[in-house]
């Protein structure tokens, strides 16, 4: 009896620590919330708390002045662009290191290499890269930039798909093969068709990575017209220093994709980014 | 012609693609770099060799100084603060059952949101007139007047804890993970010899989880060198340098101020340092430590 009693009170002890630290989240995620749908009149006399009045033309006016329309499409430009590069390429290449060479010499190169590549941090490489792209006229162009995300979330996608092709029955690739079908023929007939958990985890993990990436953006795209929403937002926030409603309301629209998406496939994000660390 | 698609060469070409670009975005810029700290090359001009003066010089640059212990002590609290309380959230979420996947989910939110998105919360909750400060202000409390963003002997921790702040859901995941995979009879064992919830943690889920707790302290002395984004956007390495980083020192030097050699140098060092992280833990691997 005295036990049971203890036990649960130890249940509700973890509840409320953990409630406490939940609301150190929740809560200022609110105030973003709140302030983006609160009249800018009601600022000064109101900091934290609910607006008295919605206003949901704050959203309007983000998307008007801000140029969001805009803002959007870019993002997603690099986002799907980025997609389309990496995953077939990564895809290719896991395919080789899974199927075609399981013990080859290939696979310990190459893996030394991503891994040595995975370890180099950003500002060793960016001046140089800055000027060879300048160079091949790839500055303030969507393409330099997909290229550049291509190869930074290469590495992290050809591990995660190859540790999920390798699993693959080879049995199928040889009675396909007796069929005649060509290498080609096996990557897309049936190795990708047979990965698409995997290629669904690397898309979402590297999606993101790109639609929140700022460093890499910041430096390479300097006309107006094509930033993503990274950089706008972070110029609109010092535009307007004093409309911090705008300024929310734009925040929200572009946490929002990424919040949906979550709540969708929130297994397959855990996964693909923490256990993407992990092996990485 | 027969040997052109022989199946070692095809596996060649389904490998050379990612190859190239990887190579041409990193690896090529990577040693160039290496070329360039010798230089002090401007972007445009000549490029004069001039040696190891560009290294030299660091030893003398005020800033950089300083950048390098902003980084240390970045380091220091990251591997303290949001480890212990990533540790304590998922050593109490193993401890429920109900609502587990509700707190999983809003600790590890933070984490996929952009750096530019967080920042922004924190700058708005840190505004002296707007947020936590006003807040407090009305109800006569006199903290957060000024932002600590502004202020120079506050402005690091700020900007640290915001990083924090969004960093440390992600450890939660991983701790648990491994936290599961003790096995449960240990835990029954101790409750029959009577061991409290610190002696439990201490003695029988800590030693479980090293492989993973060892992983966790590398990739964030490794992640604390490139540290960027929530500097940048929160202050700029300000106010008076107060919470200048090496990345950030990098980037004006090379971006602002075109000293191309100068910044090379500083990206190679921060190389050097990383390199010698993940040789200091593999090392730590080969000697049998099980990570």
């Amino acid at each position: 009896m005295a036990v049971a009693k203890f036990k649960r009170n130890a249940g509700i002890v973890n509840h409320i620590i953990l409630m406490t630290l939940a609301l150190t989240i929740i809560l200022p995620l609110s105030v973003l919330f709140f302030n983006s749908i609160k009249p800018q009149s009601e600022f000064a006399a109101n900091p934290l708390g609910f607006p008295s009045k919605i206003r949901f033309m704050n959203y309007y006016d983000a998307w008007v002045i801000g140029g969001y329309a805009r803002i959007f499409l870019n993002s997603s430009i690099l986002v799907v662009g980025t997609l389309i590069i990496n995953l077939t390429l990564s895809g290719m290449a896991a395919f080789s290191l899974a199927v075609l060479n399981p013990r080859g010499r290939i696979t310990v190169v190459l893996g030394i290499y991503l891994l040595v590549g995975i370890s180099i941090p950003a500002q060793m490489f960016i001046i140089p890269l800055f000027i060879l792209w300048k160079n091949l006229h790839l500055t303030n162009t969507y393409l330099g930039l997909i290229i550049i995300y291509s190869a930074l979330n290469a590495p992290f996608a050809v591990f995660l798909i190859r540790s999920y092709m390798i699993q693959l029955p080879s049995e199928l690739f040889d009675a396909a093969k007796i069929d005649g079908a060509n290498t080609f023929q096996l990557f897309y007939k049936i190795a990708v068709p047979l990965s698409w958990p995997v290629f669904l985890t690397t898309g979402l993990v590297v999606g993101l990575a790109v639609w929140n990436e700022f460093l890499f953006a910041l430096t390479f795209i300097q006309t107006e017209a094509y930033k993503p929403i990274s950089t706008i937002l972070f110029a609109f926030q010092s535009r307007f220093e004093n409309d911090y409603s705008l300024v929310s309301a734009a925040s929200i629209m572009m946490a929002a994709p990424i919040a949906i998406l979550f709540m969708l496939f929130q297994r397959k994000f855990i996964a693909g980014l923490t256990g993407g660390g992990l092996k990485g | 012609m027969k040997f052109l698609f022989s199946s070692k060469l095809i596996a060649w070409y389904f490998i050379m693609p990612v190859f190239a670009i990887h190579l041409l975005v990193v690896a090529l810029p990577s040693l160039s770099s290496l070329a360039l700290s010798l230089t002090d090359w401007n972007g445009f001009g000549k490029i004069n060799y001039i040696g190891f003066e560009n290294f030299t010089e660091l030893f003398d640059d005020r800033v950089f100084k300083k950048a390098v212990k902003h980084n240390l002590i970045w380091t220091a609290f990251f591997l303290t603060v949001p480890i212990a309380v990533a540790m304590l959230g998922a050593y109490l979420l193993t401890g429920i059952k109900r609502f587990q996947l509700f707190y999983r989910l809003v600790f590890f939110f933070p984490y996929i949101l952009a750096s530019i998105v967080n920042a922004l919360v924190w700058k708005y909750l840190f505004h002296p007139i707007h947020g936590l400060g006003a807040w407090m202000n009305e109800r006569g409390i006199d903290f957060l007047a000024s932002s600590p963003f502004t202020t120079k002997g506050t402005s690091l921790y700020a900007v640290a804890f915001v990083d924090a702040w969004h960093f440390w859901g992600f450890l939660v995941v991983i701790y648990i993970t491994g936290m599961y995979q003790v096995d449960n009879s240990l835990y029954e064992a101790a409750d029959i010899e009577g061991a409290t919830k610190w002696q439990k943690f201490r003695f029988i889920t800590l030693p479980m989880i090293r492989p993973i707790f060892i992983f966790s302290l590398m990739i964030i002395i490794i992640w604390s060198i490139p540290a960027f984004d929530y500097v940048y956007i929160l202050t700029q390495g300000g106010p008076a340098y107060s919470s200048e980083v090496i990345a950030n020192h990098l980037y004006s030097k090379a971006f602002d101020r075109f000293e191309v050699g100068y910044a090379s140098a500083i990206g190679v060092m921060m190389f050097v340092y990383v390199f010698f992280v993940v040789g200091f833990f593999g090392l730590l691997r080969k000697i049998g430590w099980e990570i």
